[in-house]
């Protein structure tokens, strides 16, 4: 075969086919459709709002959900509860993160020795991840407090986070382990070849590329976990949701579970907004390599 | 199927003795005997599937084998003495699809190794890749991540990742079968520098032309047989075996000899 190397060309220089020329829009081109559909958002959703609202039985949803006196009474302890809800959340994040990857080397070890580890993973993963969230939370944010064992603290809401870190920490490592799966053998080959043992293997190569390739999965599940929190709330955890409910039981008015609404909303619409950026963002560099 | 009649220089750095592999029920490698000596370039030749492949892989212990002895300095490869990596600390590999980490750019590729499996300093580790990714011509691309780079470019980066540890033998699988044709030439000159250099090699390859040229032996690979073995100028152009003359021929009636 030829052994001359191949001499650069400048393709670029190269006469090609000449680009589209730019259409000049006019202004009502340019402006018409992006009007038509503010006109039609507006004209749809003020018709949907005064049918609403002309409701018979409007006022009293609106005394009862949306009453501003009550919100703003309600406020303090919600957003105080929510606070909560963030701090939970982030340590348990970082908790579920360090975990699933855990579980998910244990599953995907091989060889005779590691084989305690494996079935241990895949016990734990079948058992947490077969039941339901509140049924976890229930056993252990009151269960466990309720076995009054020495030198163990009793907090619920030590026990209840402990549970939401078991379970996330079960589903966190299956979407690790697909990522590991996914990511091609000749690697696995290469880092044995350069004499990298399996677990540096597994720090250097396999990991950092299955990482890369389950972040949307992962932001998704912190997006879920966010939500889960609340769920605290049936232990007694003075979370923003035990906190709405404490004060709708004592006015009858539902209005403080708007607020909570409300900072929920406002904490999970961004990052679910950044979890599909990340995902669109993600795709796009898949096809550019396949191209 | 015998030793090499070429006069033996003292001890093989590699031999390997009656190897047999199965894939299942599939034999893969069929009583392979063959050594490859110090400074030795031995090319291996076959048709697809006929084992070239795993024949490198049961080398550096990549795939496991079912009978036979490989040994690296007359030293059983499966030597505990060798420990899990060793033998890999001495033997390099590069793959036909490269198998560059797509996470780590050329310079990071290229060090890996020399640093978490033989303890070598970061300043040293690096400034021994610069240098050795000058010698091919790939220095201004230290900082480039494998998917910035050609087939050409990457293959080199990989060539040079598996010279890095400074192995007494490299395998080489087949490096420019995804090679588009015009970067195929450079890659070999790179080996031809290697050979030149000294280093030991034992070369899987479709270029016949190359072969002929850098080999000091060919052999010639049929469902995990070596049917045929002998000096480059008599296998290639004179062979004895009619299994060898058809393989020849195809590869003549296409063109690439
Ligand atoms: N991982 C594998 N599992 C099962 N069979 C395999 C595997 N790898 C290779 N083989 C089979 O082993 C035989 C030899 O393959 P290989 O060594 O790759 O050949 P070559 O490199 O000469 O093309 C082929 O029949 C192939 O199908
Ligand atoms: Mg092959």
């Amino acid at each position: 075969m030829s052994a001359e190397r191949a001499a650069p060309v400048d393709r670029a220089r190269r006469a090609g086919p000449r680009p589209p020329v730019k259409a000049t829009l006019t202004p009502r081109e340019r402006y018409l459709p992006a009007s038509i559909s503010i006109v039609s958002t507006v004209v749809v959703f003020g018709v949907l709002w005064r049918v609403v609202t002309s409701a018979e039985n409007w006022p009293l949803i609106e005394r009862q959900f949306f009453n501003v006196e009550a919100m703003r009474a309600s406020f303090p302890e919600v957003l105080r509860g929510f606070a909560l809800n963030m701090r939970i959340w982030v340590v348990a994040l970082v908790l579920i993160a360090i975990f699933g990857v855990i579980i998910a080397i244990f599953r995907s070890l091989t060889g005779p020795w590691a084989a305690p580890l494996r079935v241990f993973a895949i016990v734990y993963i079948d058992l947490l991840r077969g039941m339901p969230s509140i049924l976890l939370v229930l056993l252990f944010g009151l269960g466990i407090p309720a076995l009054n064992l020495p030198g163990v603290t009793s907090s619920n809401t030590f026990w209840g986070s402990v549970a939401l870190v078991l379970g996330y920490s079960a589903y966190t490592s299956e979407v690790y382990r697909s990522g590991i799966e996914a990511v091609p053998d000749g690697q696995r080959a290469a880092a044995k070849a350069l004499g990298l043992t399996q677990w540096q293997t597994l720090r250097y190569s396999i990991l950092p590329q299955a990482v890369r390739n389950v972040i949307p999965a992962l932001l998704n599940l912190a997006v879920a976990l966010q939500k889960d929190v609340a769920l605290l709330s049936v232990i007694g955890v003075r979370e923003a949701v035990r906190n709405a409910q404490i004060f709708t039981a004592r006015t009858f008015n539902f209005s403080s579970y708007m607020v909570a609404t409300v900072l929920f909303l406002l904490a999970t619409i961004p990052m679910a907004r950044f979890t599909d950026w990340v995902t669109k963002r993600d795709q796009e560099r898949r096809l550019q390599r396949t191209l | 199927m015998s030793a090499p009649e070429t006069p033996p220089p003292p001890a093989p750095r590699v031999s390997i003795e009656d190897l047999t592999k199965y894939y299942g029920q599939t034999l893969v490698l069929d009583e392979v005997y063959l050594d490859v000596h110090e400074h030795e370039v031995v090319c291996l030749i076959g048709a697809s599937g006929s084992g070239k492949s795993t024949l490198l892989r049961c080398i550096n212990q990549l795939v496991p084998y079912d009978y036979g002895t490989i040994r690296l300095d007359g030293v059983p490869v499966d030597d505990p003495s060798f420990g899990k990596t060793g033998l890999r600390k001495r033997i390099g590999i590069v793959f036909q699809a490269y198998n560059l980490f797509p996470h780590m750019n050329v310079l990071q590729n290229v060090t890996l190794a020399p640093r978490k499996v033989h303890g070598v300093g970061r300043a040293e580790a690096e400034d021994n890749a610069r240098r050795l990714l000058g010698l091919l011509e790939m220095a201004n691309f230290a900082d480039k991540y494998p998917e910035q780079l050609s087939g050409g470019q990457q293959q080199r980066v990989a060539i040079v990742r598996a010279l890095a540890t400074d192995p007494d033998v490299l395998l080489l699988d087949e490096v420019t079968a995804a090679l588009d044709p015009e970067l195929i030439g450079g890659v070999l000159d790179v080996i031809r520098d290697l050979k030149d250099q000294g280093m030991t090699m034992a070369i899987v390859t479709h270029e016949m032309g190359f072969a002929k040229d850098v080999a000091d032996r060919v052999c010639f690979l049929e469902d995990g047989r070596i049917i045929e073995e002998g000096l480059p100028e008599q296998l290639l152009v004179d062979p004895q075996e009619p299994q060898t003359r058809r393989f020849l021929q195809r590869i003549i009636d296409a063109g690439r000899l």
